[in-house]
């Protein structure tokens, strides 16, 4: 196990959030009236990484990997399993209510669905409004409805949208209207879960640049959840690639596709498909067989190795350590560095010029 | 190629609380015997409302079809009695849906929901029907096909019940396969396994397929054609290499930068299209695209829409300013 692993994936500058060896089990029970426990499901299983101020760190992985339970556990929606979790140094997981209340103002979250996390009874301006004036951040009723309007301003989003409800709102707005309310509480760590993906690329694109030009602003750090590689490793500074609970694979942005050293991430990237077909014809596609295998009965060893190209018999039986294979980049396979996957990598790379 | 499928001026229309809205507004494209053709476009573009027209699937009410034709060799599919519709819908044109749950039976078992096309197509025996569904369940890549006829879609994960999807519209044998965002709500290895899948059956059977989908990227890897759908219209057709590499239409052009390419090198700005995609119940005149667009003015874009030209041989934009696109910095 890599129970022993302690350090966390080191980049330039200082950390303000480090994950260690963080676990998310949940219990699978059986039976109505006298519930028994028959198993869990290992949604996260030791991972660990660390996020810059100001940095954006991508977490990218298939459905069911364990990224929303990651972004969870961060936010302190769920109590981890296992793990500490560092916000500014100190361990948030041992936090009491009023230490968690306080943390919480600065940690905040832009989910997915614009539809489903406003609720459709309080106006726009009530929805941004609301933090600011239950923590007390504004003091007067005006004080409130002239932060709701700044926030409208910074966001993109016409000043007289306060009065109106999230029904009448498009989709993209809905979704300025969720990242105005993280920003009401002036946070330094967003979690930003699927926060683009149901967009349609033209909205998705204003809600990206709108997403950058906060960070700059305001020196934000963003954990930038989605299931899209092209717009994660857009945004991002750094992306984590996550499979069935575990951490494959971290690197900056563009070593991650230049050198993918875990074949998961290679199969990942030419799964993708890039807008251009003059690329595309050049391209060769990987493509990966079988499904993944369900986190309530995870296989032994490498928990890739049933779909992997270059599994052997030390992957079917023990699990590889995340480590650092070269600088600043962290990779979790028994074969990272062979011959064999160097050469797939370079042929790979032949291939798509 | 000779022409399969031939839309001709199609307009489809819903009528909703004393609203028209106009889903599609005039459709014409062609779709050649065994060819791939993409028709790509933003959420509410009409993209899956003009498929279910040519599948004659319009529930009235409230939708109808207003106008047009919709020709399968050179045969009015709307102007057919209900039989001999019969016999080329399901049959010759089948289509392949985004989500799998909401087209396959939840209380039939996968052999019921098979067999029943086929027995009711061609008239094939329960045997040979049933070896007929063992034959195509192998072809999608399902293992124990035997075993599986007897399941239930419940106990299918995500991808396989769209490889059962899959292996229905081509049971029958059909020549054209529409493809109404097969992938979109599957993981990306996945999505790349069934349309992999999905190229090279209808290659070994011949068909054509109409490809929906939003996806660029999509579009770019397995499209032969594209066309391009705005406020329900086509206002730009060509070839993918001409489409990505010489677009002439505005919006066409906003689509591809607003999309993060997986090989950018050096991290570029996107550069969105500003506002929203316009209320379809609305009636402006001009062009649709006007009011999100850099290049328009309301003096030559205000009046009539643009209509479809032919701006170079084989490349078709709806833009009166076709000439000046991806030429101004914009
Ligand atoms: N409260 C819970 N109880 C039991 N199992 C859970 C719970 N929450 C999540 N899981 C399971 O944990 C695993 C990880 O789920 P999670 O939502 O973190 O995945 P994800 O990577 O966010 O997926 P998606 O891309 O679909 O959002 C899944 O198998 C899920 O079914
Ligand atoms: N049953 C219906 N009643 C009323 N309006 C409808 C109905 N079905 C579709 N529409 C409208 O027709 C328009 C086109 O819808 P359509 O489903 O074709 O869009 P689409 O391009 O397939 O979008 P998406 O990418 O979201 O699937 C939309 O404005 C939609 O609201
Ligand atoms: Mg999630
Ligand atoms: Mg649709």
């Amino acid at each position: 196990m890599t129970e022993a692993l302690t350090q966390t994936a080191p980049s330039n500058g200082q950390p303000l959030l480090e994950v260690k060896n963080l676990r998310m089990y949940f219990p699978v029970t059986q039976g109505i009236v006298l519930q028994r426990r028959v198993g869990e499901v290992k949604a996260v299983d030791d991972i660990s990484f660390s996020i810059n101020q100001g940095e954006t760190l991508g977490l990218v992985g298939e459905s069911g990997c364990g990224k929303t339970t990651t972004g969870r556990c961060i936010l302190q929606l769920t109590r981890p399993t296992a793990g500490q979790i560092l916000f500014d140094g100190e361990d948030i997981t041992k936090y009491n209510n009023e230490q968690l209340r306080e943390v919480r103002k600065k940690i905040q979250v832009i989910f997915q669905d614009p539809y489903s996390s406003l609720n459709p009874r309080m106006t726009i301006g009530q929805i941004i409004g609301e933090g600011p004036h239950v923590h007390k951040i504004t003091t007067s009723k005006q004080e409130t409805e002239s932060r709701v309007k700044e926030l409208l301003a910074l966001t993109g989003l016409p000043t007289d949208l306060h009065s109106r409800y999230p029904h009448e709102l498009s989709g993209g707005q809905r979704q300025r209207v969720g990242i105005a309310r993280a920003l009401s509480m002036n946070p330094s760590f967003i979690v930003c879960d699927e926060a683009v993906s149901a967009l349609d690329v033209s909205i998705q694109a204003q809600v990206i640049n709108l997403l950058e030009e906060l960070q700059e602003k305001f020196g934000l750090t963003y954990l930038f959840i989605a299931h899209d590689l092209s717009v994660v490793r857009h945004i991002s500074d750094r992306v984590a690639v996550m499979y069935l609970g575990h951490i494959a694979e971290l690197a900056a942005s563009r070593t991650l596709y230049e050198l993918p050293l875990h074949p998961y991430t290679q199969a990942l990237l030419s799964a993708v498909p890039i807008p251009d077909p003059v690329v595309e014809a050049e391209r060769e596609h990987v493509i990966l067989g079988g499904e993944v295998p369900s986190p309530l009965n995870p296989p032994p060893g490498c928990v890739f190795h049933p779909r992997c190209p270059i599994a052997t018999d030390i992957c079917r039986s023990e699990v590889p350590v995340f480590e650092e294979k070269r600088q600043g980049h962290w990779v979790a396979c028994h074969h990272a560095l062979s011959e064999r996957n160097l050469a797939a990598i370079e042929g790979g790379k032949g291939q798509a010029q | 190629m000779a022409t399969l499928l031939e839309i001709q001026n199609l307009h489809t229309r819903f009528y909703t609380q004393g609203r028209v809205i106009k889903a599609v507004d005039g459709v014409s494209y062609g779709i050649d015997e065994g060819e791939t053709l993409a028709v790509v476009g933003e959420s509410g573009c009409g993209k899956s409302v003009t498929a279910l027209s040519i599948m004659g699937l319009i529930p009235w009410p409230p939708g109808r079809i207003t106008e047009g034709q919709v020709l399968y060799r050179g045969q009015d599919l709307l102007s057919m009695n209900a039989e001999q519709v019969r016999q080329i819908r399901g049959k010759e044109i089948s289509m392949v849906f985004q989500e799998p749950m909401t087209s396959l039976n939840p209380v039939l078992t996968i052999e019921r929901q098979l067999t029943e096309t086929v027995e009711s197509h061609v008239s094939l025996t329960k045997k040979a029907a049933r070896q007929r569904a063992v034959e195509v369940l192998t072809q999608v890549g399902i293992s124990d096909p035997e075993r599986r006829l007897s399941q239930y879609p419940h106990q299918f994960s995500g991808g396989m019940r769209q490889r059962v999807m899959i292996a229905m519209a081509l049971i029958c044998n059909p020549n054209l396969i529409l493809a109404d965002e097969p992938t979109t709500a599957l993981d990306v290895t996945i999505q790349a396994q069934i349309l992999e899948l999905m190229k090279e059956l209808s290659k070994q059977y011949g068909a054509a397929m109409i490809l929906i989908t939003h996806n660029l990227g999509i579009v770019a890897r397995y499209a032969d054609r594209v066309n391009v759908m705005y406020a329900g219209r086509i206002i730009e057709r060509s070839t993918a290499r001409e489409i990505y590499g010489n677009p002439k239409h505005p919006y066409t052009l906003g689509l591809l930068n607003s999309v993060p390419r997986l090989d950018e090198t050096v991290k570029k700005k996107l550069v969105p299209i500003e506002g929203q995609p316009p209320d379809l119940g609305a009636d402006t005149p001009g062009c649709r695209f006007l009011p999100r667009c850099r290049l328009g003015d309301p003096q030559t874009c205000g009046g009539e829409f643009p209509p479809l030209i032919e701006v170079s041989p084989g490349h078709w934009s709806a833009c009166f300013k076709f000439d000046q696109v991806g030429k101004v910095a914009s």
